[in-house]
């Protein structure tokens, strides 16, 4: 008797702990979690959210802040005006190439260096916070400062290409339209690869370190190990930067903009730095902006394509 | 592990050959940024690609400090920057407690805008931005660059703080709530201690990337007493492109700022970068 008297009183207690629960439910799920969101929310959606809408009508319109009077709706001029522009196909050539090399490269340098960080040797600490560095360095210096470096005047890489038989003479291969592209990926290579070491590094460290003892055992040789343990593990983690830092690079245009303006003669002109140079120069917003809907729906595709091909080997 | 059997001699001189190659990679470029700092401006062609300034002065930076805009650019990029650092991690903290300790209808649906927003070319947005802080009369103002450059990295910077909070046990602030602390008190006497080095880390980075936007900044601030350090730079450079050491001067002074921030994140990168990398 005695003990159901206690169960029964547990069970009132419980229930009249439920009715609070259920009333501070509707305080809990709807609006307390919106009280710490809401500053952000109302920002993204005010700043990047409403302009991006607002972007996409127009490149429907013809808003050209020079000809102030000649703005209205258009329909699909803009695009079939890109679609004829020379410069646009060449912009698109580039920024495949630009996004290629410069993606290629930091993966590779990365890699090394987050598997040379992965072992042990003296002054590793310092060492890893000098070789991260270039990281931190503002993009519009790391610009500058490899502008001033291929500049034959003050930077001593003419100098170094010509003696290594590169170049005929030591010139600014900015200038050169058939080189000046390697300008800015040698820059956007230095200021990348740290990224690339510090994911890859993260995910190197998480691979357990009795794989490698039971390979060594198995008498495994280190290209074995390398080929069987490390790449599997680090796939999906390669897989997931790769995509993101490839939308990343395609859009970033600072390095460009600063190091060539896009010269010379659209050389090195990508999509994104055309889109800054028609806006900012031209201060044509319309046309602007119908580059930049084109930009979205290339990189749109092309995520939606990796999205599948992750799926179908995740199957296998 | 992984590299136990270097024990041939040949793997190991490639080892700190490797090591070599990415030191002077990462910092021969910035060194010689330092190097025409420092050497006298009538030194500068004749001492061509010599790896030593002969002489050595510090009279650029002088130039640059007292004779140009530069410190008025230096602070304008202060201002700018540690606004945006600390209004981004103030309401990034808030988003992440949200994202980490609630579960709430819309919270796929948020968290997905936010990653979309990291997606697009922001450059899609420039001209739509123009337009309306003109409208607002804000062109040319510091406070339009902080609003903008807060929104930019506030959902980067939601999911470091978000991967901060999720490695604070719940246990912690529903033990201080059982003890009649309401759920804000919990936050800020129990969970806000334990993630100051997350609040570091995050004001650290929104603070470089702040430091470094230039290309909003060009087409949002044009009068002189408003630009910000990578504004004013590159009008110095294309002004008096010849002035190679004071350029290279206002180059090293730019880049204090985000090295010592740098020194400040760096032990917290391997885990912060990547936790946040994967998400957004």
């Amino acid at each position: 008797m005695e003990s159901r008297a206690v169960i029964t009183r547990k069970q009132n207690t419980v229930e009249r702990g439920e009715t609070r629960a259920r009333r501070s439910l509707y305080w809990q799920y709807v609006v307390e979690p919106f009280v710490y969101l809401s500053p952000s929310i109302i920002l993204i959606g005010a700043v990047m959210l409403m302009p991006l809408i607002i972007g996409i009508s127009y490149s429907f319109q013809s808003i050209e802040l020079l000809r102030p009077f000649n703005t209205g709706w258009i329909g699909f001029e803009n695009y079939a005006k890109l679609w004829a522009d020379r410069k646009f196909w060449i912009a698109l050539e580039n920024t495949f190439w630009w996004t290629f090399w410069s993606i290629t490269l930091q993966f590779f340098l990365g890699l090394g260096l987050a598997m040379l960080l992965n072992t042990h040797f003296f002054g590793k600490k310092l060492f890893q916070a000098l070789v991260f560095l270039p990281w931190a360095v503002p993009t519009f210096l790391s610009a500058l400062t490899w502008a001033w470096l291929f500049n034959p005047v003050i930077g001593p890489l003419p100098h170094w290409l010509t003696a290594l038989g590169i170049l005929s003479e030591p010139y600014n291969i900015l200038g050169d339209p058939d080189l000046a592209l390697w300008g800015p990926i040698a820059a956007n290579v230095w200021f990348g690869v740290p990224f690339f070491a510090i994911t890859l590094l993260a995910a190197l460290q998480s691979i357990p370190g009795d794989m490698y003892e039971a390979a060594e055992i198995d008498g495994a040789s280190a290209w074995q190990t390398f080929t069987k343990i490390t790449l599997p593990f680090l796939a999906p983690m390669i897989a997931i930067t790769v995509m993101l830092r490839t939308i990343w690079i395609a859009n970033f245009a600072d390095l460009i903009y600063v190091m060539t303006g896009g010269g010379p003669a659209n050389s090195t002109q990508i999509i994104s730095s055309y889109i800054f140079t028609t806006a900012f120069r031209r201060l044509d917003f319309g046309y602007a902006s119908a580059i930049a809907v084109v930009l979205l729906i290339l990189l749109m595709i092309y995520a939606v394509i990796l999205l599948v091909i992750r799926k179908k080997l995740v199957k296998v | 592990m992984g590299f136990s059997q270097l024990k041939r001699p040949a793997l190991v001189v490639g080892k700190y050959a490797a090591i070599v190659f990415y030191l002077v990679f990462a910092l021969f470029p910035l060194y010689w940024l330092v190097k025409i700092a420092v050497t006298p401006d009538r030194l500068i062609y004749t001492d061509g690609t010599r790896l030593w300034p002969s002489e050595f002065t510090l009279s650029n930076f002088v130039a640059v400090l007292f004779q140009t805009d530069f410190l008025s650019y230096f602070s304008n990029s202060l201002i700018v920057s540690l606004g945006t650092a600390a209004l981004t991690t103030l309401f990034a903290a808030g988003a992440g407690y949200a994202f980490s300790r609630f579960d709430f209808g819309g919270k796929k649906l948020i968290i997905a805008i936010m990653l979309i927003t990291q997606m697009f070319p922001l450059l899609m947005i420039i001209a739509p931005i123009y337009k309306i802080i003109a409208g607002l009369g804000l062109l040319n103002s510091l406070t339009s660059l902080i609003i903008v450059y807060t929104a930019f990295n506030i959902p980067f910077a939601t999911f470091l703080m978000q991967s901060f909070f999720d490695g604070i046990p719940k246990d912690l602030e529903e033990a201080a709530m059982m003890d009649g602390c309401s759920r804000f008190e919990a936050l800020r006497k129990v969970i806000l201690p334990l993630t100051l080095p997350g609040l570091g880390a995050t004001l650290g980075f929104v603070f470089t990337a702040a430091w470094s936007e230039l290309l909003f900044a060009l087409m949002l601030i044009s009068k002189n007493d408003t630009m910000t350090f990578p504004v004013g730079l590159l009008t110095f450079v294309s002004k008096f492109s010849v002035d190679w050491g004071q350029m290279m001067a206002a180059g090293v002074l730019a880049l204090i700022p985000s090295c010592l921030f740098f020194i400040f994140i760096q032990r917290y990168l391997v885990q912060g970068l990547t936790s946040g990398a994967v998400k957004g």
